[in-house]
């Protein structure tokens, strides 16, 4: 890998995320009945985050959750690698609340798909609204994000690195280059 | 018919030969060993770099024939030994029917006449039908041409009746063979007793299963002063007990088998059935007192215990599967390898176990190359590598708890009767 | 690291980094058991069999719902109407299930070994559900699941595993199993029924439950079958509940929070009392639970292994 620029810095990725509130609130007037649900792994830690900036705004809690979609994958029977189960952590009644779903690249659509069927397994929430601080493009489903943190046009070459501090230790977004150019969105780093 | 043997490394414990020299073989008997004899033979072999003794002479094989054709036949197993430098072979009695009276031991001698490309001698049971009850009438059995009487696979469990056997045996002027094992203690047994049986789940035979029947025999022998011999010995304290009743003057033999000094129990821990016998592969302590017993001599003789099975009998739940591997085509090699390679014996000293002292207990004029004997001679490539696998076995049936193994040496020439009864 | 092993046949085969992967992939599995709709598609379209040849309700059941919520088909032979009855050898029933384009088999078997014959046999997986006196080692994982749930860890726990050792596999699974993650694991048996060698494991032995109990944080209680094998001495049986018998009287003497465990079905009365069994240390039904989320995380980790090698 490859590292070609770097896109957003620690302040650059807080003020994406307090925008990102900003409208989630309002397009659901207020933050009652809401809950925010983060895909593993960093999708839960920008969930986290926004959940904080709301409850900063509105002075309220907000309920938030972790989906790990491993187990509703499309590619789980290609060899792209053994994925790591991990748990899921929604301790709370999704039915009739409006649903932040959260993750930190949106890419072929294809995790986003897996996430609203793993959603659907566990009740019927009145709606469900996606939010990636990272949009990148190149979509294999008819899927759109409802709050972008920042459109970032990329090639199929390269990948989109999302570094959070509860992780990696460093908060930034930085464009690699694939080495060998595996244009494959299944081997992708990010969004499968 | 005549064969003249040229410039092969002629060993001959008998007569304390190991030198290059020539075998001339005539009328089916050795003619003479000497250096640079010019005569104009039928056939003339090349046998330089090679090494030629006498034909290997196997106490322990399972011919299966009558009974079990699917196993083995007098023809098939007699081409494996052939193939294995093996030229008399002493038949075990455990057949359908058992080698038990005079009709039975006819009908195999028939079989012998028809199919055998080796010398196939005999062995009949010491009780009727092997089951440890009532004696076969062993003068009879003699008078029909046996050589030798045993329950192969049982032990007569009576004192009395084995002392009975034993003084029967001695009038008949025959070798009585011991498969010493005490089932009471063995039982259910498949596999050594150890660490192994019990990380395997499997039931163990103990070695004082096989050590105390050693004992026992051997204090049956010296109270009827009969011969006996000790088959198939794997364990330490086997070895021990009959070096021990040698030394008293005892008139007690043994043999081991290759897998005895070659293979341990941890052979067992994929449950390869191909590696199920009985006695069963035993321990690294036991291998090594059963090399240490072959090379001072207290074990007197290998034999392969050859013991075919079908795939059906062998590929199945290990505990379902049949005891027992085929070993003629292989003993040699594994020896080479195993004892020669691995400076245990050296060739005479390899002979003499293979050939010498088998024909002595059997009372044999073979094993050696003694003008005037029977001309069973083994021409062997001693450096030349080979892998066992099945398509490369003549043997009926192919299990082997050698398959894969990369063995040393080859059989070039087995010539039996002063016939070539195989090459390669 | 993941995991690459085509079969689960023993917990001697595997090494602590892939006993660790199962048991933390089993911790993400519970929580569907906890949802609404237990069942994700995972193995959606896979078919697993369950090949018994042993009667067994509740391993049996534990897989075919283990099974069955990861979305796969399961089919279940019963070896008493099945052609093995007819004497059909067990290699040819695998290679006839393996023709079906089954994925997994999942075999309860009499002989020892004869679930590593089977795997040998075959490109399909196989898991051992229990195999002669050889190995149980979903049961010894889910024990082990259960016991660090409670404990938290298993490195330096001091677990006891108390009854007939000798001949059995959930004994030798557990052995395997905890010397490897690092605890420190006494069996307690009459002498009779301790193996040959067994302490070359690693584990301890003794004769002396009491001494036993009071430094144990947790005990594997093995059910006793006193008809399973002719030919070896057996304890009479309430002389055995008398000298090894886990009763309140003995637990009190050990440590307060120690963890009660058992593979189950329980007698009564024989190697356990009632009072122990139905009591506040006893995990026997947690067991149960955690079974199901142990069997998930292997037939998911095995049929992964086997897509990524396709």
């Amino acid at each position: 890998m490859k590292e070609k620029a770097k896109i957003l810095d620690e302040e650059g990725i807080n003020r994406a995320i307090m925008r990102i509130a900003h409208e989630i609130i309002e397009k659901n007037k207020g933050s009652a009945g809401l809950c925010v649900v983060g895909i593993r792994n960093r999708g839960v830690y920008i969930a986290q985050r926004i959940a904080a900036c709301i409850k900063q705004i509105e002075g309220m809690d907000v309920l938030t959750g972790a989906l790990d979609i491993t187990l509703y994958r499309d590619d789980l029977a290609l060899a792209s690698g053994q994925p790591l189960v991990r748990k899921t952590e929604i301790d709370f009644d999704i039915n009739a609340k409006n649903l932040v779903l959260v993750d930190d690249v949106l890419y072929t659509g294809r995790t986003i798909r897996a996430a609203l069927d793993a959603l659907i397994d566990f009740g019927r929430p009145k709606s469900i609204q996606l939010a990636v601080l990272v949009d990148r493009g190149h979509r294999e489903l008819p899927i759109r994000a409802d709050f972008v943190g920042k459109n970032i046009p990329t090639s199929n070459k390269e990948s989109v690195e999302v570094r959070l501090q509860e992780v990696d230790g460093i908060d930034e977004v930085a464009i690699v280059e694939k080495l060998g150019g595996d244009s494959s969105p299944c081997g992708a780093q990010n969004d499968v | 018919m005549s064969i003249l043997i040229k410039g092969g490394r002629v060993i001959d414990p008998e007569n304390k030969i190991d030198a290059i020299l020539d075998v001339l073989i005539e009328n089916n008997k050795i003619s003479k060993v000497a250096k640079n004899i010019n005569s104009s033979a039928d056939t003339v072999i090349d046998a330089s770099n090679k090494i030629v003794a006498p034909g290997i002479v196997d106490m322990h094989v399972h011919l299966r024939e009558p009974g079990r054709e699917d196993k083995e036949t007098v023809a098939t197993a007699t081409l494996a030994a052939a193939k294995g430098g093996v030229t008399t072979v002493l038949a075990m009695p455990n057949t359908q029917p058992a080698m038990d009276c005079p009709e039975s031991v006819r009908l195999l001698q028939e079989i012998i006449r028809k199919d055998a490309k080796v010398n196939v001698l005999i062995c009949g049971t010491i009780t009727k039908g092997r089951l440890g009850q009532e004696l076969s009438d062993i003068a009879a059995l003699k008078k029909s041409g046996v050589y030798a009487i045993s329950d192969d696979g049982c032990s007569v469990d009576s004192d009395e009746l084995m002392l009975e056997a034993l003084k029967k045996a001695k009038q008949a002027g025959l070798l009585t063979i011991c498969h010493a094992e005490d089932k009471k203690l063995s039982g259910k047994g498949v596999i050594n007793l150890g660490f192994n049986s019990t990380r395997l789940g499997l039931r163990g035979i103990s070695n004082e299963s096989e050590y105390k029947r050693v004992r026992r025999d051997i204090e049956l022998a010296k109270n009827s002063a009969a011969a006996v011999h000790i088959a198939h010995v794997s364990c330490r304290e086997s070895v021990e007990i009959i070096a021990k009743a040698k030394k008293t003057g005892v008139q007690v033999t043994c043999e081991t088998a290759p897998h005895y000094f070659t293979l341990t129990e941890d052979a067992l821990l994929g449950y390869d059935t191909n590696m199920k016998m009985n006695p069963p592969l035993r321990s690294k302590e036991d291998l090594i007192a059963i090399k240490q017993g072959l090379k001072d001599g207290s074990i007197d003789a290998i034999a392969s215990d050859h013991a075919p099975h079908t795939e059906n009998e062998k590929d199945i739940e290990f505990e379902r599967a049949e005891f027992g591997v085929v070993g003629l085509e292989t003993e040699l090699s594994v020896s080479i390898t195993e004892l020669i390679n691995k400076q245990v014996l050296d060739w005479p000293g390899l002979i003499t176990r293979f050939c010498l002292n088998p024909a002595r207990i059997l009372g044999l004029d073979r094993g050696r190359l003694t003008a005037g004997s029977f001309a069973d001679v083994v021409i062997i490539s001693d450096q030349q590598s080979w892998i066992v696998d099945k398509p490369a076995l003549v043997s009926k049936s192919k299990n082997s708890p050698f398959l894969g193994s990369c063995l040393k040496g080859l059989v070039d020439y087995t010539i039996c009767n002063g016939i070539i009864a195989y090459q390669r | 690291m993941g995991w690459t092993k085509k079969d689960l046949l023993g917990l001697e085969y595997l090494t602590p980094e892939e006993i660790e992967l199962i048991l933390d992939t089993a911790e993400s599995f519970k929580e569907v058991s906890t949802r609404e709709i237990k069942k994700v598609p995972a193995l959606r379209g896979k078919t697993a069999v369950n090949l018994f040849y042993e009667p067994s309700t509740r391993t049996r059941v534990s897989f075919e719902v283990a099974a069955k919520r990861l979305s796969a088909d399961v089919i279940n032979i019963a070896t008493e109407t099945s052609s093995v009855r007819k004497g059909e050898t067990l290699i040819d029933t695998g290679k006839n299930i393996q023709a079906l384009k089954a994925d997994i088999i999942i075999m309860r078997h009499n002989y020892s070994g004869a679930a590593n014959m089977l795997a040998r046999a075959l490109d399909i997986s196989v898991v051992n559900a229990g195999d002669g006196w050889h190995e149980h080692p979903t049961q010894a994982l889910l024990d082990i699941f259960t016991l660090k749930e409670k404990l938290g860890k298993i490195k330096g726990l001091n677990v006891a595993i108390v009854g007939d050792i000798a001949h059995s596999r959930v004994a030798r699974s557990n052995i395997w199993g905890l010397t490897k993650l690092g605890a420190n694991v006494t069996l307690c048996a009459p002498e009779m029924l301790l193996p040959v060698g067994i302490e070359l494991t690693g584990a301890k032995t003794s004769s002396n439950i009491d001494e036993v109990l009071k430094k144990a944080d947790a005990v594997n209680v093995l059910r006793m079958q006193f008809e399973r094998d002719e030919g070896t001495a057996f304890p009479e049986q309430l002389d055995y509940f008398k000298k090894f018998g886990i009763t309140e009287e003995r637990l009190a003497k050990a440590k307060k929070d120690i963890v009660v465990m058992h593979p189950g079905p329980i007698n009564r009365g024989i190697e356990m009392s009632s009072e122990v069994a139905d009591g506040k240390n006893s995990v026997i039904l947690e067991q149960v639970t955690n079974g199901i989320a142990v069997r998930m995380a292997v037939l998911f980790l095995i049929s992964q292994a086997r897509e990524a090698k396709k």
